[in-house]
């Protein structure tokens, strides 16, 4: 069981998640003290180490909409967090395959900051408000990436067969 | 059932007779483009080579373009350096396609792409920039992917895991009334079916509007097409496409272009008509807040952007040339014009463009993204308000979460100068 840490509403951007002004920085070690960072509140929690790894943000509709930077996975993935939204833009929901960020897709989900979550199959359990709502599983081509391990293993697993 | 513009691209790059929607494919790449962020794709592109013993080597350097664009010259020592190590890679694995900061050849790289002649019909283009989606503009499947995508793309060839796109074909047709134009109609259309509104899908773009527009009308419009969340915009290619291929990017070989089947499944057809359409403009914080240029007009504007890949062409300079020439900038507005490659630079300034605009008090900055992402040349201090050409409007955009930025058409931002407040182009606001 996982807490809901944050929620946001709807047409969350890339630059919300990661402002194009901390852009420079590419490496995934490095991108995760400027997730949310104009949420300053948020952000500090992070960094403090204030919270728990598998923690979850509930978004509404087209998360990670705008640009195409990585950092916005990457950066999230840092602090291992699992993003739940009704769904999501598609470069950030590829990006996040790509670099194992877990992303849920729960259109008629309720769930509130506080509530405890469970991801169990291909339902959401919400224990505090005693409800459950239905998962739409990731398309079979994105579903392989994730169970390489991500991109980067997809590819050189690839590569060496090439060889 | 036939095929969409977008199925027949990638059929072809599969070397398949045809693709339905849903399949999940694997395309041939035609052009992987990347600017300074390819420094990302470079760091994945090695890890996907480690401890494999095997040789690091791009899979095809003549079609892999680096255009540096974001940050330049360079506003940081962090910057300057991930251009370096990705300057020493280009020279490394002998990448052809490179523009450095250069004004013999630089620019913003979805300008460089089309002015190069580096993409044609039937391309697929993947680029590590959404904006990706203006190629369409010549007939391209062209869209936007992250940096360990584009590592995967440089590692095979392919894009992984495409799965066909559905399409949304959007009719235009009428006649432009003065001062409205693409701009006005991909903001309209956003405005209609939302930011997420093409989500996962190809908007399609045919009628007789589209027909006539010049290939830079196009490149608007394609360009912004991400912002209704579109993997890509399309204008299956005509006469105008080759037209623009040869004259004005240098095409010599032949050229090869197919249409979609008549009786192609769309999704849904949206119809529009521009002949009483009026200047739109997508208002703070999101680019489907839209609203005609009467509801917002009088709106005080303490900086206006001219530039960016979406409105940075020649033909833009133009119009706000043509509307500034003898007149001022107001006194507590500021105007910056940043042009979307050297080439439009130059032509710009033998054409008095660049004089007329900089007389009038505006400060033309090098070609580049500039003032658009709000990295530096151009960002907003709190509470400010902006007017800009640009495609983005997101709270943050302009470097700032405290201020505002308004999006709207070369006419109207140069319109509004003088006044320092939003202001409709056509005379006496019609
Ligand atoms: S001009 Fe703006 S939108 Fe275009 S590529 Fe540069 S940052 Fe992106």
């Amino acid at each position: 069981m996982s807490e809901v840490v944050l929620k946001v509403g709807d047409d969350i951007s890339t630059d919300i998640i990661y402002p194009g002004r901390f852009m420079a920085t590419v490496l995934p070690t490095e991108t995760p003290q400027y997730a949310f960072a104009d949420d300053v509140e948020f952000n500090r929690k992070l960094n403090a180490n204030e919270i728990p790894k598998g923690s979850i943000i509930v978004a509404g509709q087209n998360f990670g909409c705008g640009s195409s930077r990585e950092q916005a996975a990457s950066c999230l993935k840092g602090w291992d967090l699992v993003i739940v939204a009704k769904h999501f833009a598609r470069i950030f929901v590829q990006n996040s395959i790509n670099l194992g960020l877990q992303t849920v897709i729960c259109p008629e989900y309720d769930a509130d900051e506080g509530d405890e979550l469970e991801i169990r199959g291909d339902v959401l359990v919400n224990h505090t408000k005693g409800k459950e709502f239905k998962i739409v599983p990731h398309a079979p081509a994105r579903q392989a990436i994730i169970d390489a391990g991500g991109l980067v293993a997809y590819t050189r697993a690839r590569l060496l067969a090439k060889k | 059932m036939g095929m969409t513009y977008v199925q027949k691209v990638l059929a072809r790059a599969c070397g398949k007779p045809s693709v339905d929607v849903g399949d999940v494919v694997e395309p041939e790449v035609h052009l992987a483009m990347s600017h300074e962020n390819g420094a990302m794709a470079m760091n994945q592109f090695i890890e996907i080579y480690r401890d494999t013993g095997i040789d690091m080597k791009v899979w095809d350097p003549e079609r892999i373009a680096i255009i540096y664009d974001h940050r330049i010259p360079a506003e940081s020592s962090k910057t300057a350096n991930n251009q370096k190590k990705l300057r020493n890679f280009v020279v490394e694995q002998k990448i052809s396609k490179f523009h450095d900061i250069r004004g013999d050849q630089g620019g913003i790289c979805h300008q460089i792409l089309p002015e190069f002649g580096y993409v044609r019909p039937g391309y697929v283009v993947v680029g590590t920039d959404s904006h990706t989606t203006s190629h369409g503009a010549l007939g391209a499947f062209a869209f936007g992917v992250g940096g360990t995508e584009m590592a995967a793309v440089w590692t095979l060839g392919r894009v992984l895991n495409v799965e066909v796109p559905g399409t949304i074909k959007v009719n235009v047709n009428g006649k432009f009334p003065a001062h409205v134009g693409p701009k006005d109609l991909i903001l309209h259309l956003i405005g209609k079916i939302t930011a997420e509104g093409a989500n996962f899908r190809v908007l399609e773009y045919h009628g007789d509007t589209i027909r006539n527009m010049s290939t830079s009308g196009r490149l608007v419009i394609c360009n912004m097409s991400v912002e209704a969340g579109a993997t890509s915009g399309i204008v299956p290619p005509d006469k105008e496409t080759l037209r623009y291929l040869k004259d004005e990017a240098g095409v010599k070989d032949k050229i090869e272009t197919f249409a979609p089947d008549p009786d192609a499944h769309y999704e849904q057809t949206v119809e529009i008509d521009v002949s009483d359409m009026a200047p739109q403009i997508a208002c703070p914080h999101a680019v489907d807040n839209v609203k005609p240029v009467g509801d917002v007009a009088g709106t005080r504007i303490d900086q206006i952007v001219i530039g960016s890949c979406t409105n940075g062409r020649l033909d833009d300079l133009e119009i706000a040339a043509r509307i500034l020439k003898g007149k001022k900038v107001a006194p507590g507005t500021r105007m910056i014009v940043f042009p979307a490659s050297w080439r439009i630079y130059r032509e710009a300034l033998k054409r008095g463009y660049l004089n007329d605009l900089s007389e009038a008090g505006a400060v033309v900055c090098n070609p580049g993204c500039g003032a658009c992402l709000g990295v530096h040349q151009g960002a907003l201090g709190d509470n400010e308000v902006a007017l800009a050409t640009t495609n983005r409007n997101f709270k943050g955009r302009m470097g700032n979460p405290k201020a505002e930025v308004y999006l709207c058409s070369p006419d109207v931002a140069a319109a509004s100068a003088p006044s320092g407040v939003i202001t409709d182009p056509r005379a006496g606001g019609r």
